[in-house]
């Protein structure tokens, strides 16, 4: 039998159910693929280009963290569904517990740049106007790729969708893509570099976040990534009751009891909290006690204790040149002598951290870090 | 394909160094680099993913989390993978796998580390080629053939050129056997980091800043003891360290044959140790490093080495230019201008809570037999009074037993 034929059957079935009822925005019912891997980003029904916009599906829930990862200048659309009458556990620290199901999605994409040249994108903070009503407006952002989550019988599987130029759908892209493009800020002021969408193995890289089990899970639905309002199309509300009221979580405490990351630009919020959220979803998911980054020493997870653990003070252990000749990983009150902003500011392949999943450097995020070690203080004297 | 390459990067030097530009990657190269990418994917227990003969340019690392898989290539001069225009990655294969074996090919010219393992057990690496075809850079890749966190390990058979950290480095594992491979102009030849249970022998290790390195850092998941080091060649290990400053090996004094750092129960028999021009063999504690600090190393550590055996070495030459302005100041206070060190230098650090009758318990002595001489640095002072009194190390400790693999690999 021939793959299409069998593909065919399994459309089939959906489509008549959709046929039979009611319908979100003319867009079929979210499909769970149990198994394989859908070549179309369309094949999930979950996010799709329509009538000029990113639309969200019927149940389809948008959320963003306290503090994201950095992507490349990347804004983000998040996104999560759930079969009916199924929820996930709430975790004070851990990645929810989620139901077989679950599909995650998240869309990297650009605001428009004013210069028009092929691969422009603008570099902006302001997300202010990307998604409104359950829209990303295709006239104002150009989509890259989108990553779905699913979680099936025997665990999580991450499968990366890179958009077309005509920015109609997102196709398969197992083994990633490299993707020229320009940042262009307001000023005019032009960087290019090569996105580099993650193939399918990469995807562990980061979301294994434990490299005995190797077992992947998302890492930003944890309730201290989570834990802030949202501006839903039916008004603000916090997430984690958010998720709760409309059944998609269960177990959580009042969020005003649940953990909570700062806001790593938020300049009202302590330093050290900020610095301590960027760490976290930026490095803790290698730089944890089971993670690919347990053969170092250092941990950059939110649970981590100000002392050695965290750098302090403490020397590299395979770090090879990434030492930029620096002795520490961080020199409490001396930016220039630590390693941590040095490979931060790399965008070398072999000396930049994190090893992946960025071409440019985060000038805002090292300008962060660089703060938070200026006002560490003691220092870091050899004994003999 | 060549000529295409160098046209490019000419381009690029004369453009200022656009950052934009992709990999000088032939249309052949980018469909090659996205089959292997597959076929890794694709992986079961039990695939083998053959690569032709060939020359290929790839500009992503690669990856693989499969267990029983093995990548075989026709030969480490016939099929090479080249990651000379990498743009991401850093490694050229990284793998977090159990029961893996690659062999019979080359990488050329990571960015990172050349093969990393990450975590996994019975791991085999034969008849691998590691090069930085640009010889001894600070820019090159740190790790050459990199296993950590692992265990049941050999490598065997192959060969490393030019890491600017250690050309083979196992890190944190545990039953290892590194054999008959060749290590040349790196910043350490081989080196043994943290594991338990290492055999290394019948090896070759040349033009390195230091040939074989059984070290201990600090920090890490376990403390490393119980490596033989026998039957190698370590000769003219005299390159200078070309390390970025801060990194374990930077602390090696170029012209070091076989250093043991901070490690325990050490035997280093039956070698050819020859012209390594600070010393043939070096001892010494994690104080000479300059990397310890209180504040950042666990309480727990220890720097000392102990129960250290070294007897029954061909040794020849060396110690007659040592580096750095300590250890030549040094040589001249004790041997004199035209004079050298003797085979082994010690910098003279033991726990002064452990000594007994001012020697360290039976069990953790340095016991030295068959050399020219032995030097105690005294860098606990500052190398003030040096002392060359060879009595301290006239003892015998037992001999550790040889490494097991099991399961026996079956290359």
């Amino acid at each position: 039998m021939s793959p299409v034929f069998v593909r065919s059957i399994r459309f089939a079935l959906p489509l008549l159910v959709l046929l039979l009822t009611a319908c979100h925005r003319e867009m079929p019912a979210v499909n769970f693929h149990a198994d394989g891997r859908p070549p179309k980003l369309s094949d999930w029904h979950v996010v799709e280009a329509r009538d000029g916009a990113l639309q969200l599906n019927a149940d389809v829930v948008p959320y963003d963290l306290n503090t994201p990862l950095f992507t490349d200048y990347a804004h983000k659309l998040r996104t999560i569904w759930m079969p009916a009458g199924t929820s996930a556990t709430y975790n004070a620290i851990d990645t929810f517990d989620f139901p077989v199901g679950t599909i995650i999605s998240k869309t990297f994409y650009y605001p428009k740049a004013k210069t028009d040249a092929a691969g422009d994108v603008a570099r902006t903070d302001d997300y202010s106007h990307d998604f409104v009503g359950q829209n990303l407006d295709l006239s104002k952002v150009h989509l890259v790729e989108t990553r779905i989550l699913v979680r099936r019988k025997d665990g999580w599987a991450a499968l990366p969708y890179v958009w077309n130029d005509e920015q109609t759908d997102a196709t398969l892209a197992r083994t990633g893509a490299v993707l020229p493009l320009t940042l262009v800020d307001v000023a005019d002021t032009r960087e290019n570099f090569n996105y580099v969408v993650p193939d399918e193995s990469q995807c562990a890289s980061c979301h294994a976040q434990d490299w005995i089990s190797r077992k992947i899970h998302p890492i930003g639905l944890k309730a201290r990534h989570l834990n802030k309002n949202y501006a839903y199309a039916e008004g603000g509300e916090n997430q984690l009751e958010h998720l709760m009221k409309v059944g998609y979580l269960s177990g959580a405490p009042a969020s005003t009891s649940a953990p909570r990351n700062a806001n790593w630009a938020d300049p009202h919020a302590p330093l050290d909290a900020r610095a301590r959220a960027y760490l976290d979803i930026n490095c803790g998911h290698c730089h944890n006690g089971n993670g690919a980054a347990n053969t170092t020493g250092l941990t950059l997870d939110i649970g981590t204790p100000e002392d050695r653990h965290l750098g302090l003070c403490k020397p590299p252990t395979a770090a090879g040149r990434g030492t930029g000749d620096h002795f520490f990983d961080i020199v409490p009150g001396q930016p220039d002598d630590s390693i941590l902003p040095y490979r931060l500011s790399s965008k070398e392949p072999g000396v930049m951290m994190p090893e992946i999943g960025r071409s440019t450097v985060h000038r805002e995020g090292v300008a962060l870090i660089r703060a938070w070690i200026a006002a560490q203080s003691g220092d870091c004297v050899a004994i003999h | 394909m060549r000529k295409l390459l160098i046209t490019c990067a000419i381009g690029v030097a004369l453009a200022g160094c656009g950052k934009h530009d992709a990999a000088p990657q032939s249309s052949g190269d980018a469909s090659f680099e996205s089959k292997l990418q597959e076929q890794l994917l694709d992986a079961k227990a039990g695939s083998v993913i053959d690569i032709p003969a060939g020359h290929y340019h790839l500009a992503r690392g690669l990856s693989l989390r499969t267990d029983g898989v093995t990548i075989r290539g026709a030969g480490m001069d016939k099929t090479v993978l080249s990651f000379k225009d990498q743009i991401s990655g850093p490694e050229g294969l990284l793998v977090n796998a159990n029961d893996f074996t690659i062999e019979n090919l080359a990488l050329e010219d990571t960015k990172g580390d050349a093969l990393k393992i990450n975590q996994g057990k019975n791991i085999t690496i034969h008849g691998v080629r590691v090069e930085w075809t640009d010889g001894p850079k600070t820019t090159n890749g740190a790790y050459g053939l990199y296993p950590v966190k692992t265990q049941n390990v050999l490598i065997e058979d192959s060969v490393v050129i030019g890491a600017s950290d250690a050309g083979i480095y196992v890190g944190q594992s545990n039953n290892i056997v590194v054999r008959r491979n060749r290590a040349e102009r790196n910043v350490a030849g081989i080196e043994i980091e943290n594991s338990v249970n290492a055999d290394v022998h019948d090896n070759a290790a040349t033009n390195n800043t230091g040939g074989i390195l059984i070290f201990n850092m600090p920090n890490l998941s376990q403390a490393g003891h119980a490596s033989r080091v026998f039957k190698n060649k370590v000769i003219a290990n005299n390159t200078g360290n070309f390390a970025a400053k801060g990194a374990a090996v930077a602390s090696v004094p170029a012209g070091s044959g076989v250093v043991v750092n901070s490690n325990d129960k050490v035997e280093i028999f039956d070698n050819d140790i020859a012209d390594n021009q600070t010393a043939n063999i070096i001892v010494s504690s994690y104080f000479s490093t300059n990397y310890y600090n209180k504040r950042g190393v666990a309480a727990d550590y220890n720097p000392y080495p102990k129960g250290i055996s070294i007897y029954g070495n061909r040794l020849k030459g060396g110690g007659d230019s040592p580096d750095g302005i300590k250890l030549k100041t040094l040589k001249t206070a004790v041997y004199g201008f035209n004079g050298h060190f003797p085979d082994v230098l010690w910098d003279g650090y033991s726990d002064p809570k452990a000594l007994v009758n001012g020697l360290p318990p039976a069990a953790d002595r340095i016991c030295i037999k068959d050399v020219s001489g032995v030097l105690n640095a005294d860098g606990p002072h500052d190398y003030k009074s040096p002392t060359t009194d060879t009595k301290p190390y006239e003892c015998t400790l037992p001999n550790l037993p040889a490494v097991v693999l099991a399961p026996e690999p079956k290359v």
